[in-house]
């Protein structure tokens, strides 16, 4: 087993927050949608909101690249803001058209944006209605991505939650994971826990709805993404019981969140050690050719997707780098105290953003990696910084032990690309 | 309420973002919830800038809603004045901040900021992007522009480049140079690179280039009521546009001296032998409606194509993008719907097409080349080297463009010659073009027994008609190389339906072969 007593100093779970309310370089809750429609094979995300929304999902990841992307905006007009059409019955009639264009969608969410919000249609009463009208071979759900409620990820957040009250009930004792992981990621985790035995796994999304995710009294669940508070709270209310433990980055998290699972299903040490043995071996390799160009670094987080905390614990224990700030856009206690427990102290932990103020900070500091949004990584290239943009985090597989390596060269290409350039910029 | 899956354009605030970060010394403060900061990476990153754009967000959220929305929005003024120092700033909201009615025109009007505040009214749910940063920019100009004395010597203005716009950073220059041969100097660029002092100097110049009425046309007519400015007509984009437009600048000033021609390559790599092939190919143009129009004329009379059909995204251009599709016996596609482009394109099944990067995505499902004339582009269009669309580098550069998606007129001869070679055979693409996977070829070391045993295929049925395939003529067909199989396809088919027949054999692919025969 690792060793995975907080290191001297102690760690960063009880370190003052700095918390600052100013300009905020963030994406909305929209942006989930671009992940999660991959993931959920039969789901169609509807956004009820305005260009702006539609323009933000086609620039936000450069996505303009799905032959048959399942989501789409319905974009407000004059008319519907004026009352002069029922917002309902608009809605209604674009839902019907756009399911019977695809027959293929099983699962519609109606994703409520700035605007909807503002003007306040009901999504709530409009998924209920439309459920009505196209069960059973269409469930239709709703919850927000606005920006005026969500952060990034917490669109997926929103969107887990959603799914919760309507998941089957279930007496039995299964294991949930819950948190949108690649197709390829997932297929490893479950193998692990299933070679240590664990069957009985149940996931939060299911790639298809006919799938038999449930839940009750008797299950247990763990996230395997950092930023799923309301999932995890509306668990809770269905009498799910929650198993903290570090986030499955790295070998050490992967090890820590392996062990706090199998822990709860009984799983010996031998049987755990030797089914980890190998990937654990290998995952530490792959890491350690990669830490070679960040070992001594110092790091920089701009809040992004609450990933920061359990990555920053990652790049500190496993890589050697040392961490300036690590901003996140919200903390939990519950969720992010585990990696904080592990995460040396030192750098200032900041939630929220005034992003004119940080930006000083960064530029006082000159770390040797700044982990930002796209808006700020070209800017701060230009000023001499080196850059990792933070959504490729959100979007490349980085899970478990056989991404570990490659969630290490995410951080160590930009630094070795900057040491390879001989050429100087012209002016 | 109208679904829709990508835009042509966004939002009329993207268009005074184009504005703004095209600017030097303005600063635009947005009322706009967070989320709406993802328009900064337009710029840093599928433009490359390497500053941010100069524009500060007044972040609000929910639970500001019921309070004080208007505080948040002054205090985002104020640090934006006290941080950045502008000599001017805009003022205006997102889609959002509309609904919330803060005004924030009139709020900024009473903080005395010292400093110019030019206020947008932006409609959200009724305009767009182009709209947004023609308004904009005339906004900005009606505010600074100072009334003064004209110069001795003849000047002229460039109006409407921006950020974000398809090659405006070397169409500014290439027209520089093309303006300095007629003996006019460039008095102030804008919006690109102008300073909110440039702008107030814009009267001093004796007429106007507009260069992307998309962006820039509201502000020359207002200088043209205003200052009595004239302004041209002609957008200088291929050889005879050029041509015009240097006879255009030479009526309004009276000057005599001509361009320099030496640079201008197109009409002979027009006229040169290995372009015979592109003889009547069929295009299709999508885009905005200026570069679709100027691009049509050259595409039928610089490059030899055949305009199978042409349309644009910005219904303020409607009417002159309807005029050049008449004159090209097509009809125009307004529409900004995207799915709407893909169905006339799948039906037109032009040997390219001419677009925007959705038409590129288009091309891309469809199997048909595609080459990219207007916004809005990706990364890949934002290139290093020099690439202006106008003026005669500008054709120079256009000739590479259009032919660069298509196969070597030579290479073409031996796909005709060769068909089924394991060289040159259909998955192959242009040579030019890496990244083709090898394709194993079963019959290449004198045919497998898999290869030979392989049973004769269903006749196929046509799509959307009753006519079948039968298998030899389906056989021949795919030995017709791929850029014209759709074509063959659609011909035969069509020859088939007009002689009333239910079958298609070999007899009638080749009937129809001749009767198409051009």
């Amino acid at each position: 087993m690792n060793d995975l007593t907080p290191t001297p100093g102690g760690g960063c779970r009880s370190a003052p927050v700095l918390k600052q309310r100013g300009q905020r370089e963030v994406f909305c809750g929209l942006t989930g949608i671009i992940w999660l429609h991959r993931k959920m094979q039969d789901a169609f995300f509807l956004v009820v909101g305005s260009r702006t929304c539609a323009h933000l999902l086609q620039s936000a990841a450069g996505v303009m690249i799905f032959a048959e992307p399942r989501f789409g905006t319905a974009i407000l007009e004059e008319q519907d803001l004026a009352g002069m059409k029922d917002a309902h019955t608009e809605l209604d009639r674009e839902v019907a058209r756009l399911l019977d264009r695809r027959p293929d969608i099983r699962q519609l969410f109606l994703v409520g944006s700035c605007p909807s919000e503002v003007i306040k249609i009901d999504l709530a009463r409009a998924a209920e209605r439309l459920t009505q009208v196209h069960a059973p071979h269409v469930r239709v759900l709703n919850y927000s991505g606005s920006g005026i409620e969500t952060t990034f990820t917490e669109g997926e957040d929103a969107c887990l939650a959603s799914m919760v009250p309507v998941l089957k009930d279930t007496p039995a004792r299964e294991l949930l994971l819950v948190g949108a992981l690649p197709d390829v990621v997932e297929d490893q985790m479950l193998s692990l826990l299933g070679q240590m035995g664990i069957d009985n796994i149940r996931l939060l999304p299911a790639r298809r709805i006919d799938e038999t995710t449930a839940v009750g009294a008797n299950t247990v669940f763990a996230l395997t993404q950092p930023f799923l508070g309301e999932t995890h709270a509306a668990l809770m209310r269905r009498g799910a019981r929650h198993i903290p433990a570090p986030m499955p980055f790295g070998e050490e998290g992967t090890t820590a969140w392996l062990r706090a699972v199998t822990a709860e299903f009984g799983v010996d040490d031998a049987t755990f050690d030797a089914v980890t043995a190998a990937p654990r071996a290998r995952a530490r390799k792959a890491i350690a050719q990669a830490a070679e160009h960040l070992n001594g670094k110092s790091i920089f987080f701009f809040p992004d997707s609450q990933l920061e905390i359990p990555l920053a614990r990652f790049l500190t224990r496993e890589c050697g780098m040392t961490a300036v700030e690590v901003g996140s856009p919200y903390i939990h206690d519950a969720i992010h105290g585990p990696d904080l427990d592990l995460l040396p102290a030192g750098p200032q932990i900041s939630e929220g953003q005034d992003v004119d103020l940080q930006l000083d900070r960064v530029r006082a500091a000159r770390p040797d990696l700044t982990v930002c949004g796209l808006g700020l990584a070209n800017p701060l290239e230009a000023e001499g910084l080196t850059t990792k943009w933070a959504i490729e985090l959100v979007f490349t597989p980085v899970h478990f032990y056989e991404q570990a390596g490659d969630l290490a060269s995410l951080f160590s290409r930009p630094i070795r690309r900057k040491s390879v350039l001989r050429v100087e910029a012209a002016e | 309420m109208k679904l829709t899956v990508w835009t042509y354009e966004g939002p009329p605030h993207v268009g005074a973002m184009r504005v703004a970060t095209a600017m030097k010394g303005l600063h635009y403060v947005l009322h706009a919830p967070q989320g709406d900061t993802y328009a900064d990476l337009l710029f840093t990153m599928i433009e490359r800038r390497n500053h941010r754009p100069p524009v500060s967000y007044t972040t609000f959220q929910a639970r500001d809603l019921g309070s004080d929305t208007a505080t948040l929005f002054k205090t985002a003024c104020q640090d934006a004045v006290d941080r950045f120092d502008p000599q001017a700033i805009i003022v205006g909201a997102s889609c959002t901040a509309e609904l919330i009615q803060d005004d924030p025109a009139g709020l900024a009007e009473t903080m005395d900021l010292k400093i110019p505040v030019i206020a947008l009214e932006l409609p959200s749910y009724s305009r767009k992007e182009n709209f947004g940063a023609d308004e904009t920019f005339y906004q900005i100009v009606r505010g600074l522009a100072a009334p003064q004395d004209r110069t001795a010597r003849i000047i002229c203005n460039l109006l409407g480049p921006t950020a974000l716009g398809f090659r405006n950073r070397d169409d500014v220059e290439e027209l520089t140079g093309l303006l300095s041969d007629l003996g006019v100097d460039v008095n102030v660029v804008a919006p690109l690179g102008a300073t909110p002092a440039d702008i107030a100097r814009l009267p001093a110049a004796h007429f106007n280039v507009l260069m992307y009425p998309e962006t820039g046309e509201a502000a020359a007519r207002w200088l043209e009521k205003t200052y009595g400015q004239p302004f041209t007509k002609t957008v200088p984009i291929g050889v005879a546009a050029t041509r015009d437009f240097i006879a255009e600048v030479q009526a309004i000033t009276g000057l005599t001296a001509t361009a320099d021609e030496s640079r201008l390559r197109l009409p002979w790599w027009s006229a040169s032998v290995d372009s015979t092939y592109l003889t009547g190919k069929r295009v299709f143009l999508f885009g905005d409606g200026t570069h679709v129009c100027a691009m049509a004329r050259m595409a039928r009379d610089e490059m030899g194509f055949e305009v199978a059909g042409l349309g644009c995204y910005n219904r303020e251009q409607a009417r002159a993008v309807r005029a050049v599709a008449r004159d090209m016996g097509v009809e125009a596609l307004i529409t900004d719907d995207y799915l709407e482009v893909e169905q006339a394109i799948e039906a037109l099944a032009p040997e390219m097409i001419m677009g925007t990067q959705m038409e590129r995505h288009i091309g891309k499902r469809l199997g048909i080349p595609c080459a990219v004339i207007s916004a809005p582009v990706h990364v890949q269009d934002y290139p290093a080297r020099y690439s202006p669309v106008m003026g005669f580098e500008g054709a120079n550069v256009i000739f590479d463009t259009l032919v660069h998606p298509l196969v070597m007129g030579l290479e073409e001869h031996l796909l005709t010659m060769f068909r089924d070679d394991f060289e040159f055979h259909d998955a192959a693409g242009p040579s030019h073009h890496g990244g083709h996977a090898p394709v194993a070829m079963s019959d290449a070391s004198g045919g497998s027994i898999s290869g030979k045993m392989m049973p004769d295929e269903a006749p196929s049925v046509a799509e959307g008609s009753n006519v079948i395939w039968l298998s030899d003529a389906e056989r021949e067909l795919k030995k017709i190389p791929f850029f014209v199989r759709g074509k063959a396809r659609r011909n035969t088919e069509a020859f088939a339906a007009q002689k009333g027949l239910q079958q298609i054999s070999l007899d009638t692919l080749y009937e129809a072969k001749a009767h198409y025969a051009r």
